[in-house]
């Protein structure tokens, strides 16, 4: 066997200079304040939080309707604009620059967590993961490493082997390797990813909303079901209470510092796989710290369009991801779904 | 007819590993102290995919390119590009495909004594082998290295049916043994590997939790010489916690088992507190008898902490006494204690005579009183496959 050499996105983005970031960011919001939850920014500082606020977990959900412009794919400048705005909201920052400071820092590796397994379509797009990666080089980040499990997943995608850009790396787990030990908690025991315990000092993670047949969705908590061997074990049951219990592994847990959810296109029915005529151009961006308040926002989205389309509800096909709750319960606490604690941010 | 007592270390892996199968320790395969598993994730996926690729027998196909596996009673209903419980089968595009054929993860010659099968040629070596993958999640697996990882995840030796017979005859094993992991979720590797086997010479013995789709088992029945199904208890909380299956298709396999002629053994593990009550012994003890007949032996095993149960203790040997005391007493003729080497309760004995006919140290056998599979004493027909 011959190890497979690390892979790179295969449209190489624009380069865009850091002053012209920060015109357009300060151009775009920040009336918000940061929230500080859960795996939320790991010691870095925060910004100051109303009583009121510190009690509720931000889910920016950001929109752009011309993210396509007259064609069908993405444009990559108004996605790394749709970005800035996203991130510079949901931190209340001066600057999408401010903002990125809040998530990382110089000297440290950065993981992109990506899903990629349904291919072209329905995975994280190339071109949100050259915004993120073009704004952390701009916050001094030198070493990213952008992964999923296999490389043959990364390439299906949009990714390839031979990374042209110093300091960004693609690869799987496959190639990376997952730890000896297993890692245990309530019903789940599985062996990491390298990649995530060994590679990355703090991960962003870039999930894709979606419809899922066996899970009910799949949103920023079963985003972590790739850092995992044994991934397959724990879709019975919905899911439940498997991806809480993944999300539990500390390795995960505290490694994370930030969501950046995919809803350019939303499979809202169909999925895990690409179905065109279930994809909604969504043309948007989910971010936040808390997953759980991102996957319930997610999975309300989700609803809605399907009781638009005249289609019956997730309960109603025994697959509502009961998996939420459980990760919000008191034994996971990995976040809130409760409405009521969600500050859900439209822009 | 008296057999002379066989030495295991005769048939011990490490040793015809070195000495005699270059192409599983030039692979990595052959080594019983392998790697850790760490090690062997490092290396990547990248053995030539296909040769180890063939579509599915037992599957149905959906719309939107999902499938249904129909291969064990799982049902998964499997997406494009995503792959079923076992992590052994994959969608690609709305054709279903096993990944493990001819994918040889680990490879040993062992005693059959440590399948174990104790009614099926004594004293003989089986070549036996796993692939990645199983369709239950038993948190007492011994092998969860093998069996709770995907294909890729371990090294893979190609080991087409016919060059996996010609290897066994190479090796003077008179049996293939499908073990380890489980190999339902090989299926067509097994029956492919059967026939090419029957075709040298070489029998097939299969060592599986029996949880199977009626239609492939009957097929399996046809072409396979001997089936251990492992009991993992008799209870269906047992099996929806511990083992993440269901009880009540293993005892189905166990009834079409006997029904089709296919010589069958049970292995039941006995763990602490979680299935070692009377109630259960005496419930499953009385299940074999009434379903199957007093002649199918069951071996009573000793559970030793692995895996996700490691806050359990080694099953203390009188438990084991105690389960095999009440399957005696509801009147099954051959029950064994396992994992206990040494035990008297490893013997063979005589329902009618009560002599031993079968003696057993461990994996070593010791004097056979049998004569054309009747006992050497009294004339007592034991069942099993003998020649
Ligand atoms: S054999 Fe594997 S894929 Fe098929 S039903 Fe069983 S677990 Fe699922």
């Amino acid at each position: 066997m011959s190890a497979r050499a690390a892979n790179t996105i295969r449209a190489r983005p624009t380069r865009r200079t850091f002053l012209q970031t920060c015109a357009l960011g300060a151009a775009a919001f920040g009336s918000g304040r940061a929230i500080d939850r859960a795996s939320g920014t790991a010691g870095l500082p925060s910004s100051t939080l109303t009583d009121k606020q510190a009690d509720k977990s931000r889910v920016v959900i950001a929109r752009d309707p011309g993210l396509r412009g007259s064609g069908t794919s993405l444009d990559s400048d108004r996605l790394l604009k749709l970005l800035d705005r996203a991130i510079q909201s949901f931190y209340g920052a001066d600057s999408p620059l401010d903002a990125w400071k809040r998530v990382v820092r110089p000297g440290e590796c950065v993981g992109l967590k990506i899903n990629c397994l349904a291919g072209r379509g329905a995975s994280t797009t190339v071109k949100l993961v050259e915004a993120v990666i073009e704004r952390l080089q701009q916050a001094g980040i030198t070493n990213i490493v952008v992964w999923d499990r296999l490389n043959s997943d990364l390439e299906s995608a949009g990714f390839r082997a031979g990374s042209s850009r110093p300091g960004v790396q693609f690869i799987g787990n496959d190639t990376a390797g997952y730890e000896d030990g297993l890692a245990i908690h309530g019903s789940v025991g599985s062996l990491l990813s390298r990649t995530l315990t060994r590679t990355c000092d703090a991960v962003i993670s870039l999930p894709v909303l979606k419809d899922h047949g066996i899970a009910g969705m799949t949103f920023a908590l079963k985003n972590f079901f790739g850092a995992i061997h044994n991934p397959n074990k724990y879709h019975l049951t919905v899911g439940d209470p498997y991806v809480a219990d993944v999300n539990m592994l500390p390795a995960i847990r505290q490694k994370i510092r930030l969501h950046i959810g995919d809803a350019t296109a939303v499979q809202y029915e169909g999925g895990p796989s690409f179905l065109p005529q279930w994809s909604w151009r969504f043309n948007g961006l989910v971010v936040g710290t808390d997953p759980v308040a991102l996957d319930y926002v997610g999975w309300q989205l989700i609803e809605q369009k399907r009781a638009s389309e005249g289609m019956k509800s997730l309960a109603a096909l025994n697959r509502a991801p009961n998996y939420i709750a459980t990760a919000a319960d008191s034994g996971h606490r990995l976040g809130t779904n409760d409405p009521k604690r969600i500050e859900r941010l439209e822009i | 007819m008296i057999l002379k007592a066989k030495s295991v270390d005769r048939r011990s892996f490490l040793r015809v590993a070195g000495a005699t199968l270059p192409c599983l320790a030039g692979c990595g395969l052959a080594s019983a102290a392998s790697p850790s598993l760490g090690l062997r994730l490092l290396l990547p996926a990248s053995d030539p995919d296909a040769q180890f690729t063939v579509e599915a027998k037992y599957y149905e196909k959906l719309g939107y390119r999902k499938i249904k596996c129909k291969l064990c009673p799982r049902e998964c209903v499997i997406d494009d590009r995503e792959r079923g419980y076992c992590g052994a089968r994959e969608n690609r595009g709305g054709t279903y495909y096993s990944l493990v054929y001819a994918r040889v993860a680990t490879a040993h010659i062992d005693p059959i004594e440590k399948k174990p099968l104790f009614h099926f040629l004594p004293g003989t070596s089986a070549f036996s082998i796993a692939t990645a993958g199983c369709n239950v999640n038993c948190k007492f697996c011994q092998n969860w290295e093998i069996s709770q990882v995907r294909p890729e995840q371990v090294r893979g030796a190609y080991m087409p049916p016919r060059d996996l017979a010609a290897l066994a005859k190479q090796y003077q094993c008179p049996a293939i043994a499908y073990t380890y992991s489980e190999p339902v979720i090989f299926y067509e590797y097994v029956a492919d590997s059967a026939d090419a086997g029957h075709a040298q010479g070489i029998r097939s013995v299969v060592i599986s939790g029996g949880y199977i789709q009626q239609e492939p088992l009957k097929k399996w029945c046809h072409n396979l010489d001997a089936i251990k199904i492992d009991l993992k208890s008799f209870s269906e909380k047992f099996y929806k916690e511990v083992v993440n299956g269901e009880l009540k298709p293993v005892l189905e396999t166990l009834v079409t088992i006997r029904k089709q002629g296919t010589w069958t053994e049970i292995v039941y593990l006995v763990i602490p507190t979680l299935n070692d009550s009377d109630a259960e012994f005496k419930a499953a003890a009385q299940w074999v008898k009434s379903d199957l007949g007093p002649d199918v032996p069951v071996h009573f095993t000793r559970f030793h902490p692995e895996y996700l149960l490691t806050n359990l203790p080694d099953t203390p040997v009188e438990t084991l006494e105690r389960a095999k005391a009440i399957a005696d007493a509801e009147g099954l003729h051959y029950v064994y204690v396992g994992n206990v080497p040494g035990h008297p309760a490893e013997n063979t004995q005589c329902p009618k005579c009560r002599r031993v006919i079968v003696e057993r140290q461990g994996y070593t056998i010791g004097q056979i009183h049998l004569k054309k599979g009747k006992c050497g004493f009294c004339g007592q027909t034991i069942p099993g496959i003998w020649t």
